[in-house]
């Protein structure tokens, strides 16, 4: 049988629990004494008895009322199993609501009749769109209060439903219940005759199965590279999640951000009949035809295929949980997919309060708040745009020790095209009047600039420096490990080769970083040098043979 | 992919994601049902191994036939046994069936004291030496700071609250009210020292789906679960012996547990219910669990 997570969410004390556990109750979902064993509880510490105990667990829950965490609950109707997840609604746990929300295919939204919508009944309402769950159902709960009135019903979803239309939330239903006493929760409700559409679990048995992204372009962030030789085994296995499409023994494959490629020779497994083909969803593992050296991080993609952007900086949504704010200056962890590199805030556009759907400008993001950012990050990694392709577009931030943000990256903003600044010179700026001929004949080589790259870099460009100066060449070597510093390097480099050196110029990034930097420089000889597929002796005679 | 493909598939890559991120890696194995399964599922991730230890907390009042299989599959499937016990309260006799100490207060001793100080490494600890194929004591006590645990949401209500990376504190605290947030597939794998994550591959699992997974895939699982032939008694859930009763039930096949957990007589009632120490704690575990309990 089919299964399906929905989440339970709304403002604190809407009665999210109540319902969940009114529900289960109901259906006849709870295990055998349960419900006695609760209301024993209620009795012995005389309290009323409430549908929410059964959901509240922990001790501090039932002692102060309130959901901290959200339980998941297990219960089926006569067309599916559901996973319930019972979401808090106080804003203390936003963190908790996420997590619960995150994990759902549809979302069902409590709104309390008394109180109306509250602050958040639209924080939450945001979130749903941002986390990207597109089913949602509005109950509004607590009729009794409102003596059942079509009315009170009306006037809270006009003013509901104007909200959620601007975060672009479209309810696939509205519900009037009573949820402590069960009204128009598995059968219509003799209280309110003039609601005539389904009852809730007629409306949760009517949200659909989401699709699997089987038709969206392959993407299998690399998990981790195993050989076990230890044990025995020789396989060098890339292993990984696959997000979406499907792949066959004898594909082509392209990983980023490093572009080297190979093809698929057998998918791996234990225990499982051998298979030629595997898609969306699969945890799997693969042997290639050819042993090049991948990381965990990078994106497997097919070649010749739509593929994911590589770069440094990229404008995001982002969402902020962090108890200290997100601030410029400070390095973060961006977990993208596997990926997982060093960033910082480059810029803060807007900060948005999800509940006010206000906007400002600020120099931070605090907690709960919503932004749009762009980020650098330290080194290039792959990822989809949102409208592209949502699921590899999502990524957290850590700070610290803790996932203290999310966020959807909505555009590129790397610069692929060079860096042209301030290599033309202000007009009263003066610059040699010997050209590169005479220095040539002078020095007995032509200037030109070596670019080392991959993960070796620093270690060859070092070695090669030491071995050119030993035979009487004016080598100078310089290097960054992080883009944010190629655009200096790319002036230096300027500057020393117009002196007549030959430069060699180490960066920490890939063959594609080495288009964006010496693209400025193409007055000079360029010798790319890949510093993981290269020894210093090979790296020498390519330079020798330029100068 | 049908439900049980998604649930092996989200396990593997919690696996994966452990495997990763922390280099003192380790795995309880309890012999039940539900461990046993996730060191299947272990040498799903990781293509028939097991690539980290797995450690088994022995209270001494394990059913023999426990003890015995573990030993067993231990040397089969060639694992890196773990093995820990509070020495000291047994010596003294300070156990709930010597008569010392209630049950909570038994369970605290010899399980999560025992598995606090073996996963610190501050009280000794055996490995089973393959050669040998006998239990040595430790020489390397390193503490692990990622431990794999099967716990399941839906056996009592402080785990349906579970994360699937639960970081605790230097005193192996759960921290209940303020656990990580957990979305879009990324998961706390970054902690101080001094502090360790529990990792549970199973959290999404029932133990209906438990048993159907331990049919398709043929995993061998210790015979005290199925009643004898002709017998009416086997275990739900395995544990000590003075604090652990089997139930009324016949079936002695894995489709007939199967059948009696989705329409027969245990259809309704919770897996645990042969555990007298639950009880005590108001149902809900919760306080050993925030002491380390698993
Ligand atoms: N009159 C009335 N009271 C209700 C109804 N549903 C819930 N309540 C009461 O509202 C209060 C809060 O209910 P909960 O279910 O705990 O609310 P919640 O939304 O889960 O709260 P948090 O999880 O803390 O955000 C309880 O005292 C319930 O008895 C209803 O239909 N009518
Ligand atoms: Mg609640």
């Amino acid at each position: 049988m089919e299964r399906m997570n929905v989440v339970i969410v709304g403002h604190v004390d809407h009665g999210k629990s109540t319902f969940t556990g009114r529900l289960l109750a109901d259906t006849g979902s709870l295990p055998e004494g349960k419900l006695d064993q609760v209301q024993a509880w209620c009795a012995i510490n005389s309290r009323p008895f409430e549908y929410a105990f059964l959901l509240d667990a922990l001790k501090d829950e039932q002692a102060q009322g309130v959901t901290i965490d959200a339980a998941r609950c297990f219960f089926k109707s006569d067309k599916r199993h559901y996973i319930i997840i019972d979401a808090p609604g106080h804003i203390e746990f936003l963190k908790n609501m996420i997590t619960g929300a995150a994990r759902a295919e549809a979302a069902i939204l409590l709104i309390d009749a008394h109180e109306g919508v509250q602050e958040n009944s639209r924080r939450h309402g945001y979130m749903l769109s941002m986390l990207g769950i597109k089913q949602v159902a509005v109950l509004i709960n607590k009729m009794d209060l409102a003596n059942f009135d079509e009315a009170v019903f009306n006037r809270i979803k006009d003013d509901y439903s104007q909200f959620l239309t601007s975060v672009g939330v479209k309810p696939s239903a509205w519900v009037p219940v009573c949820a402590r006493d069960g009204d128009n929760l598995i059968s219509p409700s003799d209280r309110m005759p003039w609601y005539t559409g389904l009852d809730v679990l007629a409306v949760m048995d009517a949200f659909h199965k989401e699709l699997p992204a089987e038709n969206l372009p392959f993407r299998l962030p690399v998990q981790d590279v195993y050989k076990f030789t230890a044990q025995g085994d020789d396989r060098r296995i890339v292993a990984g999640t696959i997000i979406s499409g499907t792949i066959n023994e004898g594909d082509e494959v392209i990983f980023l951000p490093s572009e080297k490629r190979s093809k698929i020779a057998k998918i791996e497994g234990f225990n499982v009949d051998p298979r030629s083909s595997i898609g969306t969803d699969m945890a799997t593992g693969f042997t290639l035809t050819t042993q090049i050296f991948v990381k965990p991080g990078e994106m497997m993609c097919k070649t010749g295929a739509a593929n994911s952007h590589i770069g440094t900086q990229f404008k995001a949504n982002i969402f902020w949980l962090g108890k200290t704010p997100l601030v410029l200056g400070k390095k973060y962890k961006l977990k993208l997919g596997s990926a997982r590199v060093q960033m910082g805030v480059k810029e803060i556009i807007n900060v948005l309060n999800a509940a006010e759907l206000s906007s400002e400008h600020k120099a931070e993001v605090g907690r709960h708040e919503v932004a749009e950012v762009i980020f650098q990050t330290q080194k290039p990694i792959a990822f989809d745009t949102a409208d592209e392709h949502p699921l590899t577009s999502r990524f957290v931030i850590v700070d610290g020790y803790e996932i203290a943000g999310g966020g959807i990256v909505v555009e590129n903003r790397s610069n692929r095209t060079g860096y042209t600044a301030r290599l033309e010179f202000d007009s009263d700026w003066q610059m040699t009047s010997i050209d590169t001929v005479k220095r040539a004949q002078r020095s007995g080589h032509s200037a030109a600039i070596a670019i080392v790259f991959g993960d070796h870099s620093k270690e060859l460009s070092k070695a090669i420096e030491i071995a050119l100066f030993d035979t009487k060449i004016s080598a100078y070597r310089i290097g960054a490990s992080s883009p944010l510093q190629w655009e200096r390097l790319v002036e230096m480099a300027y500057i020393l080769a117009d002196s007549g050196q030959v430069v060699i110029a180490a960066i920490a990034g890939t063959a594609h970083d080495v288009v964006a930097v010496s693209d400025p420089l193409s007055r000079f000889s360029i010798i790319p040098i890949d510093s993981d597929h290269c020894n210093i002796d090979s790296a020498l005679s390519a330079i020798r043979g330029r100068i | 992919m049908n439900h049980l493909d998604r649930l092996e598939a989200q396990s593997v890559y919690i696996f994966r994601e452990a495997y990763r991120d922390f280099k003192q890696l380790g795995m309880l194995w309890s012999i039940g049902k539900d461990s046993t399964v996730l060191l299947w599922l272990a040498r799903k991730a990781f293509f028939g191994h097991a690539p980290f230890p797995l450690i088994h907390i022995d209270t001494s009042y394990k059913i023999p036939e426990m003890i015995a299989y573990r030993n067993e599959k231990a040397l089969e499937w060639n694992l890196n046994l773990i093995v820990g016990q509070n020495v000291d309260a047994l010596a003294n006799k300070q156990t709930y069936p010597d008569g010392a100490i209630d049950r909570i207060a038994c369970c605290r001793a010899l399980k999560a004291d025992a598995l606090k100080h073996t996963l610190d490494g501050t009280w000794p600890r055996w490995r089973l030496n393959h050669a040998t194929r006998q239990l040595e004591p430790d020489t390397n006590p390193a503490a692990f700071t990622g431990v794999i645990v099967g716990a399941r949401a839906d056996e009592e209500g402080s785990r349906s609250k579970e994360r699937y990376f639960s970081p605790r504190s230097q005193d192996h605290d759960w921290d209940v009210a303020d656990q990580p947030p957990e979305f879009w597939n990324q998961y706390k794998t970054d902690f101080a020292p001094g502090t360790h994550v529990r990792i549970h591959p199973l959290l999404d699992w029932t133990e209906l789906n438990i048993w159907e997974y331990i049919d398709r895939e043929n995993i061998p699982i210790i015979d005290t679960y199925f009643a004898k032939p002709g017998g009416n008694q086997r275990y739900r859930s395995l544990g000590c012996f003075p604090c652990t009763t089997p139930v009324e039930s016949p079936s002695q096949t894995v489709k007939e547990i199967i059948e009696e957990l989705r329409s027969g007589k245990f259809a309704n009632i919770a897996e645990r219910s042969g555990r007298a120490q639950d009880k005590e704690d108001g149902g809900g575990l919760e306080t050993l669990r925030r002491e380390g309990y698993m």
